[in-house]
């Protein structure tokens, strides 16, 4: 059942990066273009995301648990600090250039675009470089 | 590169809100926050990654099937993919990096996070945003093309 239902999670959120249009890199960057080919539309799929989880995340926390799960496990770190704003920083630099994030890099690995090939495995490789980045002494103490 | 894109309200929205549905499931089904980039730590058992791998490795696997299935069903996607390689690498390399340093990406700070109203990912996703934004000017009005 984790497993059906796991894939099924996967799929929608696949099915909606794709129909909102967060899976064309050409309509991320025109969106991140404000002095040039503005394409507002994905301000309407992060509005339209945002709010729906708003909605169901506090439909769903009245119950003592989760359905598959003991425990609901919600971040509790409420710290601004160098590796979040440091990350963050990497992170939309790598955006604008790639007009990739996770989700639509590995929705759009089956469509086999050689630039999406190029992406993914770099990405991968980056989230094992992150991971060890952050805790490494440069990301100590505060922002 | 530069592809002339079309405004999509209402595809935009209807989209938005199924990444919504999945978050809610996700949250209800498994008590845990929908970030991709986490979930693909987790799925692949990268340093970082939490214990549960089973729905983490399906909902993988699910993001991937969902442009098959849409082919599958008659239907057609646009996507334009930027063809230089060596850019994509390092924008691949820094997507990645950021995203594990940082502790989330768009979904996992961009959408859970706000709707948690965390000040931490509010700060992270104003960062990202602007980061970005500066990135494609630099790249398409300074440097003078992607």
């Amino acid at each position: 059942m984790r497993v059906l239902w796991g894939f099924l999670a996967g799929l929608i959120f696949g099915v909606g990066l794709i129909v909102s249009g967060m899976a064309d890199p050409a309509k991320v960057q025109n969106f991140l273009d404000l002095a040039g080919a503005w394409d507002p539309s994905l301000a309407f799929v992060m509005g339209g995301a945002t709010v729906t989880t708003f909605i169901g995340y506090r439909l769903v926390w009245r119950r003592a648990a989760p359905v598959l799960n003991p425990t609901f496990d919600v971040p509790t770190n409420r710290r601004i600090d160098r590796p979040l704003l440091t990350g963050a920083l990497l992170f939309g630099a790598g955006w604008g250039i790639g007009g990739f994030c996770p989700g639509p890099a590995l929705t759009a690995l089956p469509l086999l675009a050689p630039g999406t090939l190029a992406f993914v495995p770099a990405m991968i490789l980056g989230l094992w470089i992150g991971a060890r980045l952050k805790s490494a002494p440069v990301m100590k103490g505060t922002a | 590169m530069l592809t002339e894109t079309t405004f999509t309200p209402w595809a935009s929205l209807g989209g938005g809100i199924l990444i919504g549905i999945s978050a809610v499931m996700v949250m209800g089904l498994f008590g845990r926050i929908a970030g991709i980039a986490g979930i693909t730590q987790g799925a692949m058992a990268l340093p970082g990654a939490a214990r549960d791998r089973d729905w983490r490795i399906a909902f993988v696997l699910g993001l991937m099937a969902a442009p098959l299935a849409i082919l599958a069903l008659g239907g057609t996607i646009v996507q334009t993919v930027p063809g230089n390689l060596a850019l994509m690498v390092v924008a691949g390399l820094l997507v990645g990096t950021g995203t594990a340093l940082g502790s989330g990406c768009t979904s996992g700070h961009g959408v859970c996070g706000l709707a948690r109203l965390s000040g931490r990912s509010l700060a992270a996703v104003a960062t990202f945003m602007a980061a970005g934004f500066v990135t494609v000017f630099v790249l398409r009005h300074v440097m003078g093309g992607l």
